[in-house]
């Protein structure tokens, strides 16, 4: 009986090591969007640019398409900002959404640093972000040329996550057309 | 040429291990003393050419051979020397040659210290250190080759160290953490060689104890350091986060700790014994559970390494293997007969298997509340965090009842203690510190029950030492009996006075900080806290590799300028990735801390101010404690011919092992 006793730590390790290799397969970054394979969501809402335009989810079908949400409070975009600006110049289609920013703000970073982006949403009161869930800036949604979403990604893009996760995809959609 | 030399050597010191840890191990087993010689040379070869080895990779950051790949990945030409040299551990790859090299550097120092083991133990103990080495080694040449050349398209120049590892912290703070992870494999090696040669004495937990000791202290230092550079370092003054790799780091402290004090109970009077060994297995797994959470990337945090399941399942199965064998090996032959030595209620025995059950709660709580998101996500999929507020709710009472238990632990005897006299050496202790709680709790206006409940436990467990203290040196009066007194017994009243110290800087920061957030146009003033903080604009500044916006914050006060402060923003060119370097006036009783947040129009900025009284006093009872615990390795009874006088005291006879 105090043998058995003594084998407790043995087999609460090895439970604790079960959940450790399930672990392992799963990726802590990624949130579950219920979104994905669902239209983009509808909206009407003036370009960064050019506030008398508006935009609406028909400008955003046609071709594949990273759509980006980005601000200029967040740390994170900035870092993200100049892998934007690589992809843009290999041709991948970036449209931006500009989330709960200041506009001024938004253009004079743009101008700054380059705006990688093909088109750009001013989402002011973050409802365009609302309704795509999102929990903070930056995400990246992966649509298709008629508008659907196919991936999501929470965090900044870094090579690696574009060569390991969004490069296929993207391609895959880009060839399909 | 140099890398692959130290490839090489790398390799060697692989194959040394495997020596380490086989034939020692088959020698002690048929006792033969030649095979078990084998132990010693292999160990010392081992270290040189670990050493060899991490100094080939050191010379590639230092002349900036962007043909490695790592160095190409973690340094750059306009990196400062020190930071190139810090570099080498900056990433996962070296820091694991740094791990090795520590558990190399332990063994030396096991095998060249520990000549008084018999022959047996110590073939056991390098053997089992030998086959955690063979472990890790193979880990770094299979999966994460430091000397991997990018050839024979090698880049011009590297793409610099992640910004916020070049600083000074970030230069001790890993090998002191890893001295104290890698520490507790000699402890844990002592336990196995114990199990293995069925013999758990009184001389194994005092052979153990200075080695557990010195890797306690400085897996302590390593911690306070940590916590310290994440308080200047990532701009938002705080300097605990309870994120997993913090907790990876916190959980075999606390064992450790728990760890030292059963072994001072083994040692002294022989009872928990199976449950030390189950300690000092613990301690070590949680290390080796804790570079995993670090190293495979199963959980998010602010300093996880890349994310990488096939170095994850790599260390998985060794952690299996390890943890498993030697839970296997628990179960089958610790002892389970009772102890004869028994014990009364009031006895220092009883007080520190309390003191071990509050620890061991504590980490196992801190071990949810690190692993539950994980567990959930793998039930459930869904995703949680789980915040400060569960760890604080739980983790501060636990605590609190640590430093009561404290109070009374040093005080009472072994064996037993008559209540009476108890009760009398403990009133007066209890009356000053009721007295002292209420004062400081009047002292610091504001009241809060944390606070008084806090100046009362950190008074009583401060002149209960005292109390000790005297008690001690009663018979040949105070200070010529203080200079009889071991360094053992300092180093533990000094590790307690931390203890209080810390809970004292722990609950004044937390509870008076003042925080301002707020935007500055230059020439303007706010007052926090009675300080005038007053800005004086931002201006370009040009660093080796990165540029800066340094601004100038004078802080007056009444009317007189008591600092100078530069918060920074830097932007580090290579990775364009921008930086906070928080302007600081440490001070004993208070930190004055700015840092700049986003620059607003007309040169102002966005500034974050903070008064934070007793924040230093945090690091500082972490210090005491790794203090404590040097001192207390240095005891002289360590040195000394330990094997006979342990033997004499246990009345044995005898010199087989």
């Amino acid at each position: 009986m105090k043998r058995a006793l003594l084998l407790l730590p043995l087999a609460l390790f090895l439970v604790l090591a079960v959940f450790l290799y399930r672990g392992l397969f799963l990726d802590p970054a990624e949130l579950p969007s219920a979104l994905i394979g669902k239209p983009f969501p509808e909206f009407s809402l003036p370009s960064v640019h050019d506030s008398a335009r508006t935009l609406t989810a028909a400008d955003l079908k046609g071709k594949p398409a990273l759509v980006n949400v980005w601000a200029t409070w967040c740390p994170t975009c900035k870092a993200e900002h100049q892998m934007l600006n690589q992809l843009a110049g290999q041709g991948v289609n970036i449209v931006g959404v500009n989330y709960k920013d200041d506009n001024a703000a938004a253009r004079k970073w743009l101008k700054d640093f380059l705006d990688p982006y093909q088109l750009n949403i001013e989402d002011q009161v973050g409802s365009l972000g609302l309704n795509l869930g999102v929990y903070g800036a930056p995400e990246t949604f992966l649509i298709d040329k008629d508008g659907i979403i196919r991936h999501k990604y929470v965090g900044a893009i870094d090579e690696r996550v574009w060569r390991e996760q969004l490069a296929p995809l993207y391609q895959e959609l880009v060839d399909a057309r | 040429m140099i890398p692959e030399l130290g490839h090489l050597a790398m390799i060697l010191a692989l194959c040394l291990a495997a020596v380490q840890a086989s034939l020692p191990l088959i020698g002690a087993w048929r006792g033969d003393r030649q095979w078990m010689g084998l132990a010693r040379p292999a160990a010392w070869g081992q270290f040189a050419f670990l050493l060899f080895s991490f100094l080939c990779l050191t010379q590639a950051f230092l002349v900036d051979d962007f043909s490695v790949a790592y160095v190409a990945k973690n340094s750059n030409s306009a990196l400062p020397w020190f930071y190139k040299f810090s570099a080498v551990w900056g990433a996962h790859e070296g820091s694991l040659l740094l791990w090795a090299l520590i558990l190399g550097g332990w063994t030396f120092a096991v095998s060249v210290f520990s000549r008084q083991l018999p022959e047996v133990m110590l073939a056991r103990v390098l053997s089992v250190m030998g086959m955690i080495s063979v472990g890790f080694l193979l880990f770094l040449i299979v999966t994460s080759n430091p000397f991997a050349r990018l050839l024979p398209q090698s880049p011009a120049n590297g793409r610099d160290l992640n910004p916020l590892l070049q600083d000074f912290g970030l230069i001790v703070h890993p090998p002191m953490l890893y001295m104290g992870y890698v520490g507790f494999s000699v402890a844990f090696a002592f336990a196995i060689a114990a199990l293995l040669g069925g013999r758990l004495d009184a001389a194994w937990a005092r052979w153990s104890r200075p080695w557990t000791i010195v890797a306690w202290a400085f897996l302590g230092v390593g911690i306070v350091l940590g916590s310290w550079w994440a308080y200047y370092e990532l701009g938002w003054g705080g300097w605990w986060f309870w994120d997993p790799v913090e907790n990876a780091s916190l959980m075999p402290w606390l064992v450790g700790t728990a760890l030292l004090h059963s072994l001072a109970v083994t040692e002294k009077r022989g009872v928990f014994k199976s449950w030390t060994v189950l300690l000092a297995i613990a301690a070590f797994s949680l290390s080796l559970l804790g570079t995993f959470l670090v190293r495979s990337g199963v959980l998010t945090s602010v300093h996880a390494f890349a994310a990488d399941p096939e170095r994850g399942t790599f260390i998985l199965i060794f952690l299996l293997f390890v943890v498993g064998s030697s839970l296997t090996l628990f179960a089958l032959r610790a002892p389970v007969v009772k102890s004869s030595v028994g014990f009364g209620l009031w006895s220092r025995e009883t007080l520190l298997l309390a003191n071990n059950l509050v620890l061991v709660v504590a980490c196992a709580m801190v071990l949810l509340g690190t692993l539950y998101p994980l567990v959930l996500d793998a039930l459930t999929g869904a995703k949680l965090s789980v915040g400060p507020p569960y760890f604080n709710a739980l983790f501060l009472p636990l605590m609190a009842i640590l430093m009561l238990a404290l109070g009374v632990g040093v005080l009472v005897r072994w064996k037993d203690t008559p209540l009476k006299w108890l009760r009398g050496m403990l009133l007066p202790v209890l009356v000053v510190s009721g007295a002292l709680g209420l004062l400081g709790a009047w002292l610091f206006g504001d009241f809060h029950w944390a606070v008084l409940a806090t100046c009362l436990l950190a008074a009583w467990v401060v002149l209960a030492g005292v109390r000790d203290l005297l008690d001690k040196t009663r018979h040949k009066g105070l200070l010529k009996g203080i200079a009889g007194l071991s360094r053992s017994y300092w180093g533990m009243q000094i590790a307690h006075l931390g203890i209080a110290v810390c809970a004292l800087g722990v609950v004044l920061s937390s509870q008076y900080a003042l925080e301002r957030d707020l935007r500055m146009a230059p020439g303007e003033s706010v007052e926090v806290g009675g300080y005038q903080f007053v800005f004086d604009g931002a201006k370009h500044h040009q660093g080796p590799n990165y540029t800066s916006d340094r601004a100038t914050v004078h802080v007056l006060q009444d009317g007189r300028e008591i600092a100078v402060l530069h918060p920074e923003k830097r932007v580090y060119q290579v990775r364009a990735m921008p930086m906070t370097e928080a302007g600081i006036d440490p001070g004993f009783t208070r930190d004055l801390y700015v840092a700049l947040g986003e620059p607003l129009e007309d040169g102002a900025w966005a500034v974050r101010l903070h008064v934070k009284p007793f924040v230093r006093w945090i690091w500082l009872g972490g210090l005491l404690m790794g203090f404590g615990g040097f001192l207390a390795a240095l005891d002289r009874r360590y040195r000394v011919k330990v094997t006979t006088k342990a033997r004499e005291a246990l009345g044995l006879t005898g010199v087989q092992a």
